[in-house]
């Protein structure tokens, strides 16, 4: 369990002050200046060591994302792009930092920017975080107020601005170029790659887009060393991480745990154990809506980062932790999922625009068994053929919990087919 | 240059190019819908993913991914092929199953690519989608229900033709392309997004149901409805004139035709001169050629040539000029001119009155100024070459003349010639720019020099310095498409001959007896007065209302036929199908009428004719290309009045006899016009 001492939001419940003063006495904006003296080589080689991986989901170690940005800044600025459109379903974690302990992440802003040699920074709020988006812009209002941003941000001679950008709630522009584009005025598509944005972003110049919890933790890292975050959790799994619990437990919740903990731990130590005991647990989808769920048998012995759960077929995500106990119609609760992806699939390109419809229908038909068994395997060929083919990873994302049900609950679907093909046949 | 190995064949491509265009010149076939050469790339119908090393274990979009040295690409792997099937069964679960009742049918990539990709069943048991139809005004049919989201109509309504009018509403299987207010698009090229559009989604409404792609015979031509020359492909069945398509040049109109050239064909059905006609008591009576001959022989044999005068139209083929003027030659007349508008155009300096930059040059223009032209409406396809030439960026675009909306920004510096002569003066600081530039353009429209002024006009023009060693930026834009091959044939008036308004003149004062109109209906025929008209052409137009005799001629979808685009560039339309009832070919009408004035031309056969032609100017001899343009001294200095120049195209739909009576023309005036009401 994460000892007190190593905690990096220490406001995560906001029983503190959030505002600039009471940030400050939780040692946010310490000597801020010291660590932009060390220097963009420093920072990033620092970064690099404490192994931080982007913690969007993705998990692609966030100082060779930084490193990325191009030497030397030329005919055009580099931005800095803060994801803070958190809408993956099941998933809390930034709201809570843009809430309680919005400063963590404008320094971090500071920070990664004056890494990227970027002059300006955009945070990208989901539009329902309202009030969330508030609270920021009031952070970033008290830090330039400070001199903390500003021409001469913390006294370091560095110009650098934080903008606060609000979306209109399409769950495609958490998507980074599809983000990029929103910001842009644009309709959120996201855009092929290559170009990738470090070579050409925000208005076709370099840019990074990092998630709020990865810019929020950079400034801690820097300012008690790599090793410190390093010796926190696994190899190649280092640091702690936010985790945001809810379902069928007794008490949901976001928390902030070292990478690598065990699920039951982390479940029963936080989260008040799965209701009605660890028994009567059924599935878990471990990373947000988008990975596929893990039944009880392999969720016993799971460790909780990036590599512990792709070898098990599954992913981190976000860590949104999404508890289902033995209640729960598992196959009505992935249709949901289709459904949402259906709804919120761009309609960009052919796999993901007509394939995340046709799963949804025969995901609904799957949950009264008003199908045939071959069915289920033709819906597995069409998540074949959806995922990977697409533009964005939202085709991925609405192939793999389906993936999910059908290589852990095949039997149950079947039953349902059988049972409805017996009851028709008897009447 | 990266050396690339495609399914195992190595090759050495460009640098830049994409995965797909290095396919292609491997000669390997890549499906694709959404990709389009002259398009931005949008990558999003998945259909020609390949599988690419090194790379993501995952196939690739190949038409968005740039080579690479020592890539290796494979484009027959089970994983693309089964990739592609995906693709294509999703595409085709919501596409409607109705070909049989489809005009793209037969020449539909989305059926085509079926035959290669497709499934003989489908697995797909839901309800298909269902797409209200949208309207896109009187050229473009929609059929929603088919449509695959590729977004070539929106690219090309955007980038292309300039309007930002079309786009998608929407998201995920509700996306549907629109104009969300539901009204037809405010352009001169609607007709492109027909071409584009690879399913039947969007199809030409006035050819809707009329025919299947395989019954048509397929002619090569060019377009005669401005001077730009597009080439053009004229699809007949049975002798009728089904439609009208781009062919591709690069050169000229790159892939698009205007709405014109493409919709006005109609007109050709319309007001046709199917026989010979001569007023009798004052009425137009039908009459045999042998009757017409006569009457006009009869007419003319008494009288001195002198009192004879020629005026030739605007959509006529050099073929029937040369005849015309060695007939007029023959007459004793020196009273012959082209130049129905009045343009003060000469004929004697060639690089006086062609697009000498031609129409490519347009890419390479730095500083572009556009003199007394509206070229969005008297050339839309050249305007779409410009608006990508700005597109292109670091190009300042600056006009002297109408103010209009080009589709693209331009610097109004004022209104006529006074502002003209302070740029010359160099007394703007435009005048810097374009002596700075490297590739200036200066495009003169018939609007500088239709005028009283207009020679002086030509000269302030030529004076403004554009010429350089390797560049010769001084561009005539015009509106007929027969202009500059009468000028190269020398269809003005001889030594003593009378121009267009000194014809006219000369008619009002009796000193004109006969006035001969080759397809010439631009004029003001009430100045005619009580001369004897002779109109040759094809439609009942404003001359043949005013004709005494009247001769049948053929329309350019009719005959084999020269043509002169405004560059210089001689170009050969093929005869596609025939003249209505007895109308004629016009060189041989005017071969007949010859050996009955006893004044017999020297030719017999068309071959003859262009034999005449090559002697008379030499660029004749070399087709498709553009002939340089002598610079000699042209233009009358001298002094301007401060009249505004003004577009001689009011309004695009009509401009001449086939577009007056096409009924698919007036249906889009009146539409535009509603749409112009309602702002």
């Amino acid at each position: 369990m994460l000892a007190d001492k190593d905690r990096i939001f220490t406001n995560l419940y906001g029983a503190h002050d959030w505002r600039l003063e009471g940030a400050r006495k939780r040692g946010a904006w310490d000597n801020t200046k010291a660590i932009l003296d060390k220097g963009i080589d420093w920072i990033i080689d620092e970064m690099k060591k404490s192994g931080l991986r982007g913690r969007g989901g993705a998990g692609f170690p966030t100082g060779l994302k930084w490193s990325f940005m191009p030497k030397e800044v030329k005919d055009r600025p580099h931005y800095l792009v803060v994801n803070a459109d958190e809408s993956e379903p099941g998933t809390c974690k930034d709201r809570d930092i843009l809430r309680h302990d919005p400063h963590l992440l404008v320094e971090g802003c500071l920070v990664a920017g004056f890494a990227m040699r970027a002059h300006a920074a955009y945070i990208y709020v989901r539009g329902e975080f309202y009030n969330e988006a508030q609270n920021l812009i009031e952070a970033v209002k008290e830090a330039r107020a400070a001199g903390l941003l500003g021409d001469n941000a913390c006294g370091s001679g560095y110009k650098f601005e934080v903008y606060v950008h609000r979306g209109a709630g399409a769950y495609i522009c958490g998507e980074e170029t599809a983000l990029l584009e929103s910001l842009e005025g644009k309709k959120g598509m996201p855009r092929l790659k290559p170009p990738f944005p470090a070579g050409s972003g925000l208005y076709g110049c370099p840019s990074t887009v990092n998630n709020v919890e990865s810019i929020a933790v950079a400034p801690t890292i820097l300012r008690r060393g790599a090793p410190w975050f390093a010796g926190l959790g696994r190899p190649n799994n280092t640091g702690t991480k936010l985790f945001c619990i809810s379902g069928h437990v007794n008490k949901p919740c976001n928390v902030e745990e070292e990478m690598g903990i065990p699920l039951k731990e982390l479940i029963e130590k936080h989260a008040g154990g799965v209701r009605g005991g660890w028994d009567n647990l059924l599935a878990i989808i471990p990373g947000g809506a988008s990975v596929p769920l893990i039944p009880k048998d392999v969720c016993d012995t799971m460790l909780m980062d990036f590599d512990s759960l792709k070898n098990v077929g599954t992913g981190l995500g976000t860590a949104a932790v999404i508890v289902m106990d033995k209640s729960t119609d598992i196959v009505k609760a992935i249709a949901r999922l289709s459904y949402f992806y259906k709804h919120e699939s761009c309609g960009q390109c052919t796999p993901c625009r007509e394939g995340t419809g046709w799963m949804w229908r025969v995901m609904e038909r799957m949950v009264t068994g008003d199908a045939r068994i071959e069915e289920i395997d033709s819906l597995q060929d069409v998540t074949k053929q959806v995922e990977g083919h697409t533009i964005c990873a939202l085709g991925d994302a609405a192939a793999w919990p389906i993936q999910g049900l059908i290589k852990h609950f095949r039997p149950e679907m079947e039953r349902r087919i059988r049972a409805r093909t017996e009851k028709l046949a008897a009447e | 240059m990266p050396t690339i190995k495609i399914d195992g064949k190595e090759m050495e491509v460009p640098a830049g190019i994409t995965i797909l265009q290095a396919c292609e010149m491997a000669g390997i076939e890549v499906p694709r819908f959404c990709y389009h050469e002259r398009l931005s790339i949008a990558g999003n119908c998945r259909m020609c993913l390949v599988e690419v090393k090194p790379g993501p274990p995952k196939p690739q979009a190949s038409c968005a991914l740039p080579v690479a040295d020592k890539q290796e690409i494979f484009t027959n792997t089970p994983m693309v092929t089964k990739a592609r099937n995906g693709v294509m069964e999703f595409l085709l679960i919501n596409h409607p199953l109705d070909c049989p009742i489809c005009d793209q049918g037969g020449e539909c990539d989305l059926q085509d690519q079926a035959m290669a990709y497709g499934f003989d069943r489908s697995r797909y048991h839901e309800n298909k989608r269902a797409v209200p139809d949208k309207e896109l005004g009187p050229l473009v049919k929609t059929s929603m229900n088919r449509c695959i989201h590729c977004t070539r109509c929106i690219r090309f309504a955007t980038e292309v033709a300039g309007v930002e009018q079309l786009g998608a509403t929407g998201r995920g299987e509700s996306m549907e392309v629109t104009t969300y207010v539901e009204s037809a698009l405010q352009t001169e090229l609607a007709g492109n997004l027909v071409d584009l559009c690879p399913v039947g989604a969007l199809t030409a409404k006035p050819y809707a149901f009329e025919a299947r792609s395989w019954e048509m015979r397929k002619t090569e031509s060019v377009d005669v409805f401005d001077a730009l020359g597009a080439n053009i492909r004229i699809d007949t069945r049975g002798g009728q004139v089904m439609r009208v398509l781009p062919r591709l040049n690069d050169d000229v109109n790159e892939e698009w035709i205007d709405d014109k050239s493409r919709h006005a064909i109609d007109g050709l059905r319309h007001q046709r001169l199917d026989r010979p006609y001569v007023r009798v008591k004052g009425k137009l009576a039908p009459a045999t050629w042998d009757d017409a001959f006569a009457a006009i022989a009869a007419k003319l044999k008494p009288i001195d040539g002198k009192k004879v005068a020629a005026i030739v139209g605007d959509q006529c083929d050099a073929e029937s000029m040369v005849a015309f003027k060695d007939l007029m030659a023959g007459l004793g007349s020196a009273n012959i001119d082209c130049r129905q508008d009045g343009a003060k155009l000469d004929a004697s300096s060639r690089g006086g009155y062609i697009f000498n930059a031609g129409v490519k040059g347009i890419d390479q223009a730095d500083v572009i100024l556009l003199v007394g032209t509206n070229p969005r409406v008297e050339s839309p396809v050249l305007n779409a070459r410009i608006r990508k030439r700005y597109l292109s960026g670091r190009c300042t675009i600056a006009s002297v003349g109408p103010a209009a909306d080009l589709t693209y920004p331009v610097e109004r510096l004022g209104a006529g010639p006074a502002t003209l002569r302070e740029l010359a003066d160099g007394k703007l600081g435009f005048a810097e720019k374009l002596k700075a530039a490297k590739n200036p353009l200066i495009i003169v429209g018939m609007g500088a020099l239709t005028r009283e002024d207009g020679a002086a006009v030509l000269a302030l023009a030529r004076s403004m310095a554009v010429v350089r060693d390797d560049w010769n930026g001084f561009a005539v834009l015009h509106t007929a498409a027969s202009r500059v091959g009468a000028l190269d044939l020398g269809l003005v008036p001889g030594e003593g001959g009378r121009d267009v308004a000194g014809i006219l003149a000369g008619c009002g004062s009796k000193e004109i007896e006969v006035v001969y109109l080759l397809a010439a209906d631009e004029i003001d025929t009430t100045k005619l007065g009580k001369a004897f008209v002779i109109y040759q052409g094809h439609h009942g137009d404003a001359g043949a209302h005013r004709a005494d005799v009247i001769l049948p001629g053929a329309a350019y979808t009719e005959k084999s036929g020269t043509y002169v685009n405004t560059e210089g560039r001689v170009q050969l339309g093929q005869r596609a199908s025939y003249p209505p009832g007895d109308a004629r070919e016009d060189w041989a009408i005017l071969r007949a009428l010859s050996e009955r004035l006893e004044k017999p031309l020297p030719y017999d056969t068309i071959d003859q004719v262009r034999a005449r032609l090559v002697a008379v100017n030499k660029v004749f001899a070399a087709l498709d290309q553009q002939a340089p343009g002598a610079w000699g001294s042209f233009g009358t200095a001298g002094t301007t009045n401060d009249a505004p120049f003004v577009s001689t195209v009011a309004n695009f739909y009509m401009t001449d006899p086939i577009s007056r009576a096409s009924k698919t023309m007036a249906e889009c005036m009146a539409s535009r016009s509603q749409l112009m009401a309602a702002e």
